[in-house]
């Protein structure tokens, strides 16, 4: 039982919030709908491309759209269309995987910070600055470079060099809700610390979570396509936007769609992420994030 | 204020400190020993192990190693590129002026487009001009410098055929010439970053009663515009310039890959895919320098620009 706590506050904030959001939007619409079509992409991949995106026509080579291949094909004559549709699962898979990731560490650690102050909050803080001050792309870079990495490095340590962004703000938005009557009433009624954060005042931040979340999804996108861009955290070869952007540039007076297509895939829906993260950010009655 | 000065160095020197342990740990990241990283390609001759084995010392602890390669350093000896064998500094030393230039142009893209565009939507909240400049600025800013560029190239470089799209240029004029899509390119995520912030900035003053007060006076617009709006957004603008410094640094390595320039960016990629450490090391090196003094610039110049910063930067 929960006495004495006002309804209002408790687990309602999420579906509030998302009700100030203008429905009927053209520009949501879109968004949601660019979103919606790259996930598919991502989920079912080859088995909606119009070929075998590793189907190989070497004598046809690089050719512009036309003879059924709709943006033309690549230098070993593989489909483009069907290439980028293939390359949706390593655009969004990883960067998702970031996000979740980053929303949990620094999440929990922004909220831990703030409830509880002190020592833990400095650290905390300190931790933030020190990301905060980091070119990410270069330390990705230099990092995963270096040793080497894979797939899977790179989100480690894009995961690692987002977390100052979502440790600031969750931070922030707890410290909002710290000062709150809810949560003096919940723990004068003698609710567990555990209990308190995870039943009161998280429900309460879950909007700010969200946008975060999607925020962090775009830098990590971002990140991820100019890892593969330089050839770094992906094997040569597989179907990749950031890998296409690159291979792409040599042939662009002979299939410009090889790499414009690819790039604006990814500003297109890093767009829509961001338009949407934004959103939620103002429904969330913050001022617009300002990354 | 001198206190306070002090202080400041201290923390720098504590930071550095740590940035440079991080940085030497890297020959430790790279897989295989560190003397078969640094011979790289090169025949592996019993005297240039010898000699590596001696410079890098290691057969003493790390902390040992550590505190050679900081005093090597300090001393501008950054040891030899595994590449080339020349001596680090006057690598980076002939790479860096291409992308000081490149870096100087963008600049001044973004603050002629950046600033005032960001002023009139800010004045003009809701108006067209501020919904067209911030939906291109939320765009611009979700878009990655490289991909950019890409489009650029294709627009400028294939379909219009206007510029270079590769190359770096010889003389004034053909620099600023091969140097226009590069910068652009650069360019656009920053006046991005730089049109919120002074929108936020200047929407912020509008609002304030000194303002309105000026306006009932009728001080005119333009005099409000300068001597009120200018001055009291440049406080936020130029706290700002942390963030854009290091959107513009992640920018540029990549834009100087698009239109193979030269410059230290790219260098930093040679030596990557080339596991030259000695060389990404001193890039990192440079690059810590860098972003550390640009920030208490930015600070120094908060204290300059504001007053009432100076009381509480004393605390």
């Amino acid at each position: 039982m929960t006495p004495e706590v006002p309804r209002s506050a408790i687990g309602r904030g999420f579906r509030r919030y998302i009700a100030k959001i203008p429905r009927g939007a053209l520009v949501n619409t879109l968004c949601i709908a660019v979103i919606g079509a790259v996930v598919i992409c991502a989920i079912l991949g080859e088995v909606i491309a119009p070929y075998d995106p590793r189907a190989q026509d070497p004598l046809r080579g690089v050719s512009p759209p036309g003879d059924g291949h709709l943006l033309g094909t690549d230098v070993l004559g593989r489909d483009v269309l069907s290439l980028l549709i293939a390359g949706a699962r390593s655009a969004v898979v990883g960067p998702v995987v970031v996000a979740l990731g980053c929303g949990l560490i620094g999440g929990l650690l922004g909220l831990l910070g703030a409830y509880y102050g002190g020592t833990l909050d400095a650290a905390v803080n300190r931790l933030a600055d020190l990301i905060y001050a980091l070119p990410s792309i270069i330390v990705a870079i230099v990092v995963v470079g270096v040793m080497d990495g894979g797939y899977w490095s790179v989100a480690a340590v894009l995961t690692f060099l987002s977390l100052a962004y979502q440790i600031r703000i969750i931070r922030s938005v707890t410290m909002a809700q710290m000062s709150l009557p809810y949560v003096e009433a919940a723990k004068t009624s003698g609710l567990s610390d555990t209990r308190t954060i995870l039943a009161h005042i998280l429900p309460n931040i879950v909007p700010t979570v969200l946008a975060t979340l999607l925020l962090d999804f775009v830098t990590a996108m971002i990140g991820y396509a100019a890892l593969a861009f330089l050839g770094i955290g992906i094997p040569p070869g597989a179907p990749n936007w950031g890998a296409m952007i690159a291979t792409g540039q040599t042939y662009i007076f002979i299939n410009p769609w090889l790499s414009v297509a690819p790039a604006i895939l990814l500003i297109l829906t890093a767009t829509c992420v961001t338009l949407l993260g934004d959103q939620l950010h103002e429904a969330a009655g913050r001022k617009a994030a300002i990354r | 204020m001198v206190v306070f000065l002090a202080k400041r160095l201290a923390s720098l020197i504590a930071v550095l400190f740590i940035v440079s342990i991080l940085i030497f740990s890297l020959l430790a990241l790279s897989p295989g020993s560190i003397v078969s990283t640094l011979i790289g390609t090169r025949p592996a001759t019993p005297e240039l192990i010898a000699a590596l084995e001696e410079r890098y010392r290691v057969n003493d602890p790390y902390p040992v190693q550590y505190w050679h390669w900081l005093t090597n350093a300090f001393q501008g000896d950054l040891g030899h590129s595994v590449r080339t064998g020349e001596p680090v500094v006057s690598v980076i030393a002939s790479r860096l002026p291409l992308t000081l230039q490149l870096g100087a142009y963008a600049l001044i893209l973004v603050v002629a487009v950046g600033i005032p565009l960001g002023m009139l939507a800010g004045m003009r909240r809701g108006r067209p001009v501020d919904r067209i400049t911030s939906t291109v600025a939320i765009v611009a800013m979700s878009a990655p410098a490289f991909a950019v560029a890409i489009l650029l190239i294709w627009v400028f470089g294939v379909w219009l055929e206007w510029l270079p799209v590769y190359g770096a240029g010889d003389g004034f004029f053909g620099r600023v010439y091969h140097l226009t899509l590069p910068a652009v390119s650069l360019a656009v995520a920053m006046a991005a970053v730089l049109h919120r912030q002074t929108r936020a900035a200047t929407m912020h003053v509008m609002d304030q009663d000194y303002v309105t007060f000026a306006r009932s006076r009728g001080v005119s617009r333009m005099r409000i515009l300068i001597r009120y709006a200018l001055r009291n957004t440049s406080l936020p603008i130029v706290t700002s310039a942390g963030v854009i410094l290091i959107v513009a640094l992640s920018g540029a390595v990549l834009v100087e890959r698009v239109f193979a320039l030269q410059g230290v960016g790219t260098l930093m990629i040679e030596s990557v895919d080339y596991n030259d450490l000695p060389v990404v090391q001193g890039l990192a090196m440079l690059l810590a320098l860098l972003i550390i003094i640009i920030n208490q610039l930015v600070d120094l110049l908060a204290l300059v620009i504001d007053p009432r910063t100076r009381m509480r930067g004393r605390s």
